[in-house]
């Protein structure tokens, strides 16, 4: 029935459209190729079925995308593609980033160019400090490692954690906002252990093991997904940590959906904090998983990335509307203040003084479903969570420039 | 230059008289062609102005390639850890701009050219006693630890994330870089890729660029002749690693940011590509090089964001095959068999 609305929405979309329709210019600025470009995928397809599932409400404007890969995440060639996007495509709108340097070194160019520049992913919390046209429908490294803070002490009723985390500014990040909550909330982090950069999967074992002889209640890791997850689970799995009493815990990085199946049975019990995963039991998110299972296949699944394209996209509709398809930087911009939506992930929010996304965090546990795969199950929520690091002000959150 | 000027000279028996003096002394004579890559630049300004955010960073490629062709092209330097010295100048400036000690431009350059002439000259010190592959290792050795340095400095160069909206102050106190339009930073990187290009040629010409391609050649014999081999490469490698901290000094102003990515392996590959592609110890090989890669690079990824990296794949492939000493080795290849042939007859 709801395939059959769908194609009858698209249908009416194209017809509708003639005469009336006006086309607003998109630029994407994503790393289409190299490590990235799975995660860049994601963000497209979030951003293609938002699209197809509103057909509707987006009536008489039609989007035209314009795609530029970031490359490296270095930030020069984001910059180069912002600058061209923005002084030879005349576009009306900038949408995307997924690494935080790319968003950076593209800042003074937004902030000149006077056009909203929609991230999508990239999660250095300072980020949207450098440029009024920033409006950030992902995340912030903060959102889940403070929540999970809080909760680790409150919820799993912690007293002390040990934190394992990659060498890298999301990893600093996650820590510092675990670190913060955990020990305002009366527990106490014992140690932290830098275990080893981004680009290599290290060897865990002596990381964990250092841990392990600590004998905190908690271990919180922060990894990237993937590779490096899947071999901090098997490390924690062999040390015999759970049965040491050490919990395994961390933001739902680690835990992402299209990761999930190929972390094997060593994830089952995991304890993760985060604003998306891809069981919530909502109506927006059970339309959104089954629009995206029937365009891109059974075996597919959206991430928190798909999200904060689908997101993204669902501001720039609404700024494109509110505007009247003008898209003058300011006022799409004020348009998108204190913006609410549903979202998917559960109802978001636009915070109108930072223009970060204020949003729902769960905690979730990875369990082993009735179909044999790993699913994440929802034990506890906090609503409306804001960043912590521009709320408490902390290092480079709190300098406007 | 002046030395154009010596053929002109009496004709008495002086040693200048030597068949080999004066082939010496022609090179340094400037050729009609030798203009053509200026001109281009310059019409690049004037015919396509919304590209010159992409022409300042070729003209930046141009420079650190260049920087590279001193070291490996001219004197035979196995490098693959040149990026450590593009990361010191562009952090140089990155540093002094950001926590508003210096912010004029020149002089800044100037700084990241001696920051990084000077870890060239320590490093090349103790690099310099091997060869080969050691070599090779070592370079990458010293990169690594620069980048891991300013990685662990987090609090104060920003770690991955790097330097943010660097305040930089106009040229002379005149000319703005604008963040939108880079008409003022493509005419500064113009000039100063300009003075150190006619450095590097005077430098190459001279007795001493001829010392450094007889070491590259034969370094026994250079020890047989009593040529001071390890202090010509020490001088050598220390003014490659300035000009290369000047290239990153200079992207580091240009793009008004500086980050963990300048002292990447990544970067120091691309621009080992660049020469090869081009021609290494050819002078032009650098601005050829670095046209043909990005170029390519920019406008296949344009057109395909997601499968560009197949073109560019199948040209280095092609290059590997059929041109082993670059696009200007071809040329050159090309022209002895066709067009010198008829110019000889």
């Amino acid at each position: 029935m709801s395939k059959r609305l769908v194609v009858a929405i698209a249908a009416l979309a194209i017809t509708a459209s003639g005469a009336m329709a006006q086309e607003v210019k998109v630029g994407v600025v994503l790393p289409y190729t190299g490590i990235g470009a799975e995660l860049a995928q994601q963000i497209d397809r979030g951003m293609e079925i938002y699209l197809k599932l509103h057909a509707n409400e987006i009536k008489p404007y039609t989007f035209k995308f314009i795609k530029r890969d970031s490359k490296a995440p270095n930030g020069a060639e984001a910059k180069v593609a912002v600058q061209e996007l923005l002084t030879q495509d005349k576009v009306d709108a900038l949408a995307g980033f997924v690494y935080s340097p790319d968003a950076i070194a593209s800042a003074p160019l937004i902030a000149a160019g006077k056009k909203l520049a929609v991230i999508m992913n990239a999660g250095t919390a300072f980020i949207t400090n450098l440029a009024p046209e920033f409006v950030r429908t992902s995340f912030t490294m903060w959102q889940s490692g403070y929540t999970m803070g809080v909760a680790a002490a409150k919820d799993l009723h912690a007293k002390t954690a040990v934190v394992a985390y990659t060498d890298y500014p999301p990893g600093k990040d996650s820590l510092e906002a675990f670190k913060t909550a955990f020990e305002a909330n009366g527990g106490k982090v014992i140690d932290t252990i830098p275990a080893g950069g981004p680009g290599a999967v290290p060897d865990f074992t002596p990381f964990f093991q250092r841990a392990k002889d600590e004998h905190p209640d908690v271990l919180y890791i922060f990894v990237p997904a993937g590779d490096h997850a899947t071999a901090a689970a098997k490390t924690y799995a062999a040390l015999g940590m759970r049965a040491a009493g050490i919990k395994l815990i961390g933001p739902g990085d680690i835990t992402q959906d299209i990761k999930l199946q190929g972390m094997g049975a060593a994830a089952v019990g995991l304890i993760t904090m985060h604003h998306y995963n891809a069981d919530l039991n909502n109506p927006e998110n059970k339309r959104f998983v089954a629009a995206w299972k029937k365009a891109y296949g059974a075996d597919s699944t959206p991430d928190f990335m798909a999200v904060g394209g689908y997101d993204g996209m669902a501001a720039i509709a609404h700024a494109v509307k509110a505007t009247k398809g003008k898209m003058d930087g300011a006022e799409a911009v004020k348009s998108l203040e204190g913006w609410k939506f549903n979202s998917p992930q559960g109802p978001i929010m636009i915070d109108p003084q930072t223009r970060d996304i204020v949003m729902n965090e769960y905690l979730d546990e990875v369990v082993l479903g009735p179909d044999k795969k790993l699913h994440q199950k929802v034990i506890g929520q906090t609503d409306h969570v804001k960043d912590e690091c521009k709320e408490l002000g902390i290092g480079r959150c709190a300098a406007k420039k | 230059m002046n030395v154009a000027a010596s053929p002109a000279r009496p004709a008495v028996a002086t040693p200048l008289d030597h068949p080999a003096a004066r082939v010496l002394i022609g090179r340094h004579r400037l050729r009609w062609w030798e203009t053509l890559p200026w001109l281009a630049a310059v019409g690049l300004y004037f015919a396509f102005p919304a590209y010159l955010g992409f022409g300042t960073e070729l003209l930046v490629a141009i420079l650190f390639a260049l920087a590279l062709d001193l070291a490996l092209g001219y004197a035979g330097i196995i490098t693959l850890g040149h990026a450590a010295f593009f990361g010191t100048g562009a952090y140089t400036v990155g540093l002094l701009a950001f926590w508003g000690i210096w912010t004029e431009p020149i002089s800044s350059l100037v700084l990241a050219g001696v920051a990084a002439g000077v870890v060239g000259l320590l490093s090349g010190l103790v690099l310099l006693r091997t060869r080969g592959l050691t070599l090779l290792m070592l370079t990458i050795c010293t990169m690594a630890l620069l980048e891991q340095a300013a990685n662990m400095a987090h609090d104060y160069t920003g770690g991955f994330d790097g330097l943010p909206s660097l305040p930089i102050a106009p040229v002379f106190g005149v000319f703005e870089f604008s963040p939108l339009y880079d008409n003022t930073q493509y005419v500064y990187a113009l000039i100063v890729l300009l003075i150190c290009f006619l450095l590097v040629r005077t430098l190459v010409y001279s007795p001493f660029g001829q010392s450094l391609t007889g070491i590259r050649e034969n370094l026994l014999r250079m020890h047989a002749v009593g040529s001071p081999v390890r202090r010509r490469l020490v001088i050598c490698y220390t003014i490659s690693a300035a000009l290369a901290g000047i290239a990153g000094g200079l992207w580091a102003q240009t793009n008004a940011y500086v980050n963990l990515s300048t002292f990447d392996l990544d970067r120091a590959a691309t621009v080992l590509i660049v020469l090869i592609l081009g021609g290494y110890g050819r002078l032009y090989g650098a601005f050829v090089g670095a046209v043909a890669y990005l170029a390519l690079e920019h406008f296949l990824a344009r057109i395909y964001p997601t499968a560009w990296q197949l073109g560019l794949g199948l040209l280095l492939v092609l290059i590997a095959l059929f041109a082993r000493n670059g696009i200007l080795g071809l040329g050159e290849a090309l022209w002895r068999r066709y067009g010198g042939k008829r110019a000889a007859s």
